[in-house]
This record gives C-alpha cells, sequence and structure tokens, in this order.
C-alpha cells in the first residue's frame, strides 16, 4: 500500500469521524501546548535573570566572610567563621590593582525616626564606592564625601520612599533624622530604581560604614562588594582576594567569593533544571492524551471489525492492518502536534504582548521534547489497539459475530 | 486446480468443540460452477471460508494451482488471497465512508497499484456490472442491487480466478437477486470459477455442479448439464 493512499485512507475514516477525530486532536494538541507553554515559562524566568544581571553592566566580584565550598548556590547571609572581614581587609583589597570600586557593607535593622513618625529600615553602611558597584545615584541632594570612607560621619542617605514615609512632600536634604540612637543630618535621596536582587532599595538607609560599625557594635562585615577593572581577568583577582586575606588572617583564606559570572551560571543552572521539571509535568498530560487515544482506538477497533475482517478478506495481510491502524494514531499524534504548537506559540506571543516585561520564550528543546513525546505516547498506546486490529478473525468479524 | 484432501477443523462453540469440517476431499477444475448447499451448521461457510484463504484447516491440505497453502506465512496467504480470490457477502461489506470507485478500488490500493492502472481497472468493472454512472454514490445512497453490484466489482477487480460467494442474494429481493445472479453467471461463462454458497434451493440448482453437506461432510455431489 502507497503512503499516498494510506494518508488518504486514514483521512477518510477522520472526516468520517469529526467528533472523535477533533477530541482526540484537542488531547494531543493540549498535552504539546502544555509543554511548550510551561517551559516557556520556566525559560522565561531565565532570560529575566539573565537580562537584570546584565544590567548591572559591570563585573562584580562579591566576598563574604567565612568559607562555604558549595559553588555557586545561595551565599550564607552572614559569616559562619570566627574571624570576621574587617574594615582593615577590606582597605587591603581596595589596594589590588585590578580592583575598580569597592564597597564593603555593614548591614542590620534599626528604627530610624523624624518627629513623631518612625519606621523600622534595613541599614546599610558603606562607602563612596556603594554608589559606584551598585550603580546608583541620588536624586535630591549627594552622594557620600571622601570622607565617609574613613570617618563615623553623622550623615544618611535615604532610600526614596522610606524618605517619602518620614518626609512627607518636604525637603528631607539638609534635616536631621533619628538613627537608632544617633542623629544624622540627611545628605541626599536615592533615585528610585525599585528592587534589586530582593534588596528594596528604595526602603533603605545607606550611612557611612565608620558609622555603623559603632551601630552596630560590631567590626565584622556583612559582604565586600568590589568592581572589576574593564580587562582584567576574573580568576586572577579572585587569587589575589585569597592571598591579601591568607596574608592577613594567618594563612587562612576563610572568605566565600562569588562573582558575578558564576552567580549567573548558577541561577542559569537552577532555572534550566526547573524549566525541565515543568516540562516533564506538562508532559504527564501527553501521557493521559496517549491513554485516551488507546481508549478510543480499542472502541473504534471493536466497531470496525466488520472493516477489518473485509479489508483481510480482500487482500490485506495482518502487517498492513496494523500499518494502517498505527498510522492512524501517528496521523492523529502528528496534527495534535501541530495544533498545538501553533496554539502555544500564539499563546506566548499573546503573552509577550501583555506583559513585555517578562521574556517568555520556549526554549529550543521545547517543540522537539514535545513532540518526541506526543510521538512516544502514540505509538506506545497505538500498539494495542493495532494489534488487536491485526488479530481481528475476519470469517466472525463479517458475521457479526464479537470474539 | 483447486484440492482438498483430508481437511478438518473443529471450532469451541460454548463449551462444545463443533467439528465444522470432518475429513473432507473436494477437487474444483478451473471455470467450474459450484453450488454448496446444507442446513446451518453444516460446514459449508467453513469450507468457503478454507477455500478464501480466510481460515486455516486443523490437518488436510489444500493446494492452488500447485501451491501448498498450509505451508505458506500469513503474508503470503494474504498476497494469495488478493491475486487469486474474490469474495462477495451476503451483507455487501462495502465501507460507507468511501464512494462506489473508492470500495471497488481498494483491493487493488491494498496492493499497491498506481492510481492509473487502479481508475482503468475500476471503470472496466464498474461498466461490467452497469454502475459506472454511480462511481461517486455513497453505499447509503444505492440500492441492495446496487450494493451487491458493486462488492462484485470489487471482488473482480483483480481478475481473481476463483469468485467465492456467500448467500449473495440473501438480503435481496427477487428481481435484484436474479440480476446478481446474471451478473455472476456471465462472469462464470467467461471462465471464472464460481463457487456459491446458499441455503436458497434454487440459486443451488441453477449451478451444474451442485455439492450438498451434512456436518461437515459432502453427501452428495452432482453435476448437470448447463442450463
Amino acid at each position: 500500500m502507497r503512503l499516498a493512499d494510506q494518508l488518504r485512507f486514514n483521512w477518510q475514516v477522520f472526516s468520517g469521524n469529526a467528533l472523535r477525530t477533533g477530541l482526540l486532536l484537542l488531547a494531543v494538541a493540549i498535552g504539546v501546548a502544555s509543554v511548550v507553554m510551561l517551559t516557556s515559562v520556566g525559560e522565561g524566568a531565565r532570560r529575566y535573570i539573565d537580562r537584570e544581571f546584565s544590567s548591572l553592566g559591570n563585573r562584580l566580584i562579591v566576598v563574604f566572610p567565612g568559607r562555604n565550598e558549595t559553588v555557586g548556590g545561595r551565599p550564607p547571609l552572614f559569616g559562619n567563621s570566627p574571624r570576621d572581614l574587617t574594615l582593615d581587609d577590606a582597605d587591603a583589597l581596595a589596594r589590588i590593582p585590578s580592583i575598580g570600586a569597592i564597597a564593603p557593607i555593614i548591614a542590620g535593622t534599626t528604627i530610624i525616626s523624624r518627629d513623631n513618625r518612625s519606621r523600622e529600615a534595613m541599614v546599610m553602611g558603606s562607602g563612596r564606592g556603594f554608589f559606584a558597584v551598585r550603580q546608583m545615584t541620588v536624586s535630591q541632594g549627594q552622594i557620600f564625601p571622601e570622607r565617609a570612607n574613613t570617618d563615623a560621619l553623622s550623615i544618611c542617605v535615604l532610600g526614596a520612599e522610606l524618605k517619602h514615609e518620614l518626609f512627607g512632600n518636604n525637603r528631607a536634604v539638609g534635616e536631621w533624622v533619628r538613627v537608632g540612637e544617633r542623629r544624622m543630618r540627611v545628605t541626599g535621596v536615592l533615585a528610585d530604581t525599585g528592587e534589586s536582587f530582593g534588596i528594596d532599595m528604595s526602603n533603605l538607609v545607606l550611612i557611612p560604614v565608620k558609622t555603623a560599625e559603632q551601630l552596630f557594635n560590631s567590626p565584622g562585615l556583612f559582604r565586600v562588594i568590589m568592581e572589576l577593572k574593564e580587562g582584567a581577568d576574573e580568576n586572577l583577582a579572585k587569587q589575589r582576594i585569597y592571598q591579601v586575606i591568607r596574608e592577613r588572617h594567618d594563612g587562612e583564606d576563610d572568605i566565600t567569593i562569588v562573582t558575578q559570572d558564576s552567580m549567573l551560571e548558577s541561577f542559569n543552572n537552577i532555572l534550566t533544571a526547573l524549566t525541565l521539571a515543568i516540562g516533564a509535568i506538562g508532559a504527564i498530560s501527553l501521557l493521559v492524551a496517549g491513554i485516551l487515544i488507546m481508549n478510543i482506538s480499542l472502541i473504534s477497533v471493536s466497531q470496525r471489525r466488520a472493516e477489518i475482517g473485509l479489508l483481510k478478506a480482500i487482500g490485506a495481510s495482518r502487517n498492513q492492518v496494523r500499518q494502517l491502524f498505527l498510522g492512524e494514531s501517528m496521523l492523529l499524534v502528528c496534527l495534535g502536534i501541530v495544533a498545538g504548537i501553533a496554539f502555544a506559540y500564539g499563546a506566548v506571543f499573546l503573552v509577550r504582548q501583555l506583559y513585555p516585561v517578562f521574556p517568555l520564550m520556549p526554549p529550543w528543546w521545547a517543540v522537539p521534547a514535545a513532540a518526541a513525546t506526543a510521538l512516544a505516547a502514540g505509538l506506545v498506546f497505538s500498539w494495542l489497539p493495532a494489534k488487536r486490529a491485526a488479530g481481528v478473525d475476519p470469517v466472525l468479524a463479517m458475521r457479526g459475530v464479537l470474539q | 486446480m483447486i484440492q482438498l484432501r483430508g481437511l478438518n477443523k473443529t471450532y469451541q462453540m460454548g463449551g462444545q468443540p463443533l467439528h465444522a469440517l470432518r475429513d473432507l476431499d473436494m477437487d474444483i477444475q478451473t471455470g467450474e460452477y459450484v453450488s454448496v448447499m446444507g442446513p446451518s451448521g453444516s460446514g459449508k461457510s467453513t469450507l468457503l471460508n478454507m477455500l478464501g484463504l480466510l481460515d486455516r484447516p486443523d490437518s488436510g491440505s489444500y493446494h492452488i494451482n500447485g501451491i501448498a497453502t498450509e505451508q505458506l506465512v500469513e503474508e503470503q496467504r494474504a498476497a494469495l488471497r488478493r491475486d487469486n480470490i474474490g469474495f462477495i457477502f451476503q451483507a455487501f461489506h462495502l465501507i460507507g465512508r468511501l464512494n462506489a470507485f473508492e470500495n471497488v478500488e481498494l483491493p487493488m490500493v491494498l496492493a499497491g497499484e498506481t492510481t492509473r492502472a487502479r481508475r482503468e481497472a475500476v471503470e472496466h468493472v464498474l461498466q461490467l456490472v452497469g454502475l459506472l454512472d454511480r462511481k461517486h454514490h455513497r453505499p447509503g445512497q444505492l440500492s441492495g442491487g446496487q450494493l451487491q453490484r458493486v462488492a462484485i466489482a470489487r471482488a473482480i477487480v483483480m481478475k481473481p480466478r476463483i469468485l467465492l460467494a456467500d448467500e449473495p442474494t440473501g438480503n435481496l429481493d427477487q428481481s435484484s437477486g436474479r440480476d446478481i445472479v446474471n451478473v455472476l453467471e456471465n462472469l462464470n461463462s467467461e471462465g471464472i470459477t464460481l463457487v456459491v454458497v446458499t441455503h436458497d434451493g434454487n440459486l443451488g440448482q441453477r449451478a451444474q455442479r451442485r455439492v450438498r453437506m451434512v456436518d461437515g461432510q459432502i453427501v452428495e455431489d452432482e453435476r448437470h448439464a448447463p442450463g
């Protein structure tokens, strides 16, 4: 039997059972579409993170106190080493030639108040370098003066929202606020940049790092963020950082270095794994579609027993009958795949129009994986019905006797 | 051309073994017109299925043109059936979603013939049964007699040498039945071997060779002059 003839024969079966065919097609299409769309969400998240990182522009190195042997993954929030990372360490790191701007950070939360208004806010003690490495600017007033790096000045820069909560629409620059136990003069208000890596910059108080040291009464740094100079080798810089710390910490490099690239890489790995996982969940619906195909095909085989008997009587062999029924399922699955992919791309396009911020996009492997799974499920689940069709006894079938 | 020797076939019917054929011997020559008659359960349909290679005997041998069919595998039997044997059934067994032309060309489609060869052969046999003008009609749009003529066209489209008819007039009124018998006898007169299984005494009497079966055995085998 020629392929074109078989396709025509299968097609005639479909058009003769439009509702049944339509429903099966829908089942396969939903399965394929769900795989493509779910993986699009995962891939979109990956691209979103990727874009966030590259929007930072510069190449950052973050040093945490304490050693964490795990590469990538979640960095330790607070040092678990008995030896703190200190401001002196940060000064030593700043002298490494390949390091540009550097921002040692002491962080904590405290009450900030003005007159009768008070808020609990995150306080970050750092220097001028903070503005450089996080690429932050002030919308009013000025950033820290040079002296803020070395002296415990009583000045602060407020996040945009915090400023609004404390001062309303009044001018804040030049006014005094109470941060913890200390009165400080507001020298600037941060430009509103929204969230950056989970820290709400608009609800932040920035104070000089020495001031923070006194405020929290702790010499230990929360972390040190550094900017790598243009053209500098990242690995060499890391080695230099370890070397400097070893010299200062009695031969122990008890710090953890996370680079922007390695952070990006671990985000990538996590999100790719996540995308695969949700893709696999989507594939379950393809299995369901496969089982549906098997059910319907079994019913169809028993309804068409007379026809199968006839085909055998006019010369179809067992193999030809099996091939006809398998071909029917495969053709159905192929049509379902095309419909599912078209629907998924349509939905993805629509969502991108509605939410241009989120770069929804199916990963390259989503379509081949969904198609292969659908074909495999179709083949596996139509095998039994096709086998049963091939085994129909023509003599009994044409007399209308049920086996 | 057909030689049956010591054919046995037993079916299980409701737990009871039913001896459908018992040590049956039979020879059919090319171009013969044979009717097989007998009561229900006498084994005549089983015999027809054996002749048509739709069923395998439990024991015995069946030769077509010297080919020992019991030694063939399923694929070979299907090919032999397709090329040499045409079937006509009481219930016509046309496929409802296909039109007359498509029903008739089905054996050729299964055989992988080209579209051009199919068109030629199908139009020829539809002409022969007088239904060329109905070739685009579906079975639902045709009368019983026309349906059976389409079925005959399908049975002869592969130019078989043997035509096996199982109660070909059983579902038809008298005039349509006569009509169908005429078509079949015309084919026989052109050399095709015709075997008709029937309950209908009148139909059976028309054959030159009349076989009567009871309990899976041939009890009568008469030859008469044509007419």
